[in-house]
C-alpha cells in the first residue's frame, strides 16, 4: 500500500480535509470519507454518469477520477445546489414533471443540466438530448427528463428576462 | 474496481517530468485526462507504479492558430476543441470529429494529446491527425523533435514514441476545401465501428488533392493513398468513389470484435467512406 496523501477539497462551499490513498476514486471519497451521498455509483465504468458532479466548472464522472488528481478543486454536488425547503430550479422541475421514478440516476442528471444550461441557456430539445447523452436513465425513457430540462430552461429565462 | 496502488507526482515543470519518466522506465507513466488510462487501471489491464499528472505543467493546453498554422497543446480537451471558434473556422473537422467522441463529460477531461498518445485503434484523434499530416511534437531528455503522425502509430498501444517522451503538441497546415468526418458506432459514447476523416480541395469542378484516413480498421489508423488517388483528378462522381473505396478496402485489415465480423466491418467501411467522401465533396 502506497502512503496516504493529505487531500485538500472545497465541496458545496465547504472546505474539507482528508487522509487517502491516490489511488481512491472521488466518488468513494466523497460518499465514504465525506458522507456525501448524492453521487451514485451506476456502472463504475465512465458510462452511466450517476456519479456526475462539477468540478472546477466542468460536469465530470467522479467514478474516473481519483482523488489525487481532484486535490484541490472546487466540487458542487447535488447537496450543493437546493435544500428540501428551497429546490434549485431544476429539482423543482423534475418533481413537477416527472423527470425520475426510482430517482438512482437523477442527482447525476440534474447536475449535468445545471452545467448545460449554463453552457446553453436555450437549448432545443435535440441539444439537451445530444447534452444529457452521458447520462442514463432505466427508468423513464428519458421524455419527462427531457422536458423538465426544458421546463426549467424557460423558467430560468423569464426569471432573468423579469429581472432585467 | 479499485486499482493497484500507486505513487502520484504532480509536478510543475516538464523537466520534473521527464526526470521521473527516466529514473522509473516502463514503471512510470503520464495522465492526461485519465480518461482512456484509468478504466484500463481499475481492470488492471495498465499497472502504474508511478502516476505523473500533467495537470500543473504550464502552456499545455494553448490553441493557436496563425499563419495557416494551427498548433494544439498536448492537454487540450475535446471540450475545448468544440468551443474554441477561431479553431472551428479554420479546421471545422475538428469540432465535427471531436463532437462525435464519448459524451459531455468525457470531453470535458479526455484531451486531444492523450487520445493521440494511447495508440488504442478505436481512438479518432490519430486518424484525424493523419488526415490532415498533422506532426506529432515530443520532448524527451534529448530534446525536442517531431514524427509525422502518418509514421507514428506501430501496433496496437505502440507508437514511436519512447518511454521517457512526453507528447507536448501536435501542428499541422490549416486545412483547406470540403471536410467530412464520418463515424458508424452502434451508441453515443461508443468507439467506431467504422469512422473516415476526409478533405478534399476542388478546383474547376475536379478534385485537386485528397486525404483519406480510416478509424478502428486495423490495429492502427489508416492513411489510404491509394484512396486519395482515385479521386484526384475526377469529379469525384460515383465511379470515383467506388475506385476510392475499394482501394480502401485494399489498405485496411479489420479484425472480428463484438462491433460485428470482418466481413460487416469491411461493408460499413465502404458505405462510411463513400458518404464522407460526398460530403466532404459538396462543402468543397
Ligand atoms: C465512456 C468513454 C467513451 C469514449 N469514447 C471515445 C470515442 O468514441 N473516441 C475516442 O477517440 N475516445 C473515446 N474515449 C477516450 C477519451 O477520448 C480519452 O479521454 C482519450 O482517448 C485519452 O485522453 P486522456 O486525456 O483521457 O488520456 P489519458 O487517459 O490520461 O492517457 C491515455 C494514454 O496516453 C498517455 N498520454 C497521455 N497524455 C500524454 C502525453 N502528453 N504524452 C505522452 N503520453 C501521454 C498516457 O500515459 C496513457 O497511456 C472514451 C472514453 C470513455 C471513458
Ligand atoms: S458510476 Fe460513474 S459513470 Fe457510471
Ligand atoms: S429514474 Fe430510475 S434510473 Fe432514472
Amino acid at each position: 500500500m502506497t502512503e496516504k496523501m493529505h487531500i485538500k477539497l472545497k465541496v458545496n462551499g465547504e472546505d474539507k480535509e482528508f487522509l487517502a490513498e491516490p489511488r481512491e476514486l472521488l466518488i468513494y471519497a466523497l460518499r465514504e470519507k465525506l458522507n456525501i451521498t448524492g453521487p451514485h455509483v451506476g456502472c463504475e465504468t465512465s458510462h452511466c454518469g450517476a456519479c456526475t458532479v462539477t468540478l472546477n466548472g466542468k460536469s465530470v464522472k467522479s467514478c474516473t477520477m481519483f482523488v489525487a488528481q481532484a486535490n484541490g478543486a472546487e466540487i458542487t454536488t447535488i447537496e450543493g445546489i437546493g435544500t428540501p425547503d428551497a429546490l434549485h430550479v431544476l429539482q423543482e422541475s423534475f418533481r413537477e414533471h416527472h423527470g425520475l421514478q426510482c430517482g438512482f440516476c437523477t442527482p447525476g442528471m440534474i447536475m449535468r443540466a445545471t452545467k448545460l444550461l449554463e453552457e446553453n441557456p436555450t437549448p432545443t430539445e435535440e441539444e439537451v438530448r445530444f447534452g444529457m447523452a452521458g447520462n442514463i436513465c432505466r427508468c423513464t425513457g428519458y421524455q419527462n427528463i427531457v422536458k423538465s430540462i426544458l421546463a426549467a430552461a424557460s423558467e430560468l429565462n423569464a426569471a432573468k428576462e423579469a429581472a432585467q | 474496481m479499485i486499482p493497484a496502488a500507486f505513487d502520484y507526482y504532480r509536478p510543475k515543470k516538464m523537466d520534473d517530468v521527464i526526470a521521473l519518466l527516466e529514473q522509473h522506465g516502463d514503471d512510470a507513466r503520464v495522465m492526461a485526462g485519465g480518461h482512456s488510462l484509468i478504466p484500463m487501471m481499475k481492470l488492471r489491464m495498465a499497472e502504474v507504479p508511478h502516476l505523473i499528472d500533467l495537470q500543473d505543467i504550464e502552456g499545455l493546453s494553448d490553441i493557436s492558430v496563425e499563419g495557416g498554422k494551427i498548433t494544439l497543446g498536448a492537454m487540450v480537451t475535446q471540450h475545448d476543441l468544440i468551443n474554441h471558434a477561431g479553431l472551428t473556422a479554420a479546421a471545422p473537422i475538428l469540432r465535427e470529429a471531436a463532437l462525435q467522441i464519448a459524451d459531455p463529460q468525457v470531453r470535458y477531461m479526455g484531451t486531444v494529446g492523450g487520445n493521440v498518445a494511447n495508440g488504442d485503434p478505436g481512438n479518432d484523434m490519430p486518424g484525424l491527425m493523419q488526415c490532415l499530416d498533422a506532426q506529432i511534437n515530443l520532448v524527451g531528455p534529448n530534446g525536442t523533435r517531431s514524427v509525422a503522425a502518418r509514421e507514428y502509430y506501430e501496433a496496437a498501444y505502440m507508437t514511436d514514441r519512447e518511454d521517457d517522451e512526453v507528447l507536448v503538441s501536435i501542428s499541422f497546415d490549416t486545412p483547406s476545401g470540403g471536410f467530412a468526418y464520418e463515424k458508424q458506432k452502434r451508441k453515443i459514447g461508443d468507439y467506431a465501428t467504422a469512422a473516415a476523416a476526409v478533405q478534399i480541395v476542388k478546383d474547376g469542378g475536379k478534385v485537386a488533392a485528397a486525404s483519406i484516413a480510416m478509424t478502428n480498421l486495423s490495429d492502427v489508423p489508416v492513411w489510404s493513398e491509394g484512396a486519395c488517388d482515385a479521386l484526384v483528378g475526377t469529379s469525384c462522381d460515383a465511379a470515383a468513389m467506388k475506385a476510392a473505396a475499394a482501394a480502401m478496402l485494399g489498405d485496411i485489415d479489420p479484425s472480428e470484435d463484438n462491433r460485428g465480423p470482418v466481413a460487416f466491418k469491411r461493408h460499413v467501411a465502404g458505405v462510411i467512406l463513400t458518404r464522407a467522401i460526398t460530403r466532404a465533396w459538396d462543402r468543397a
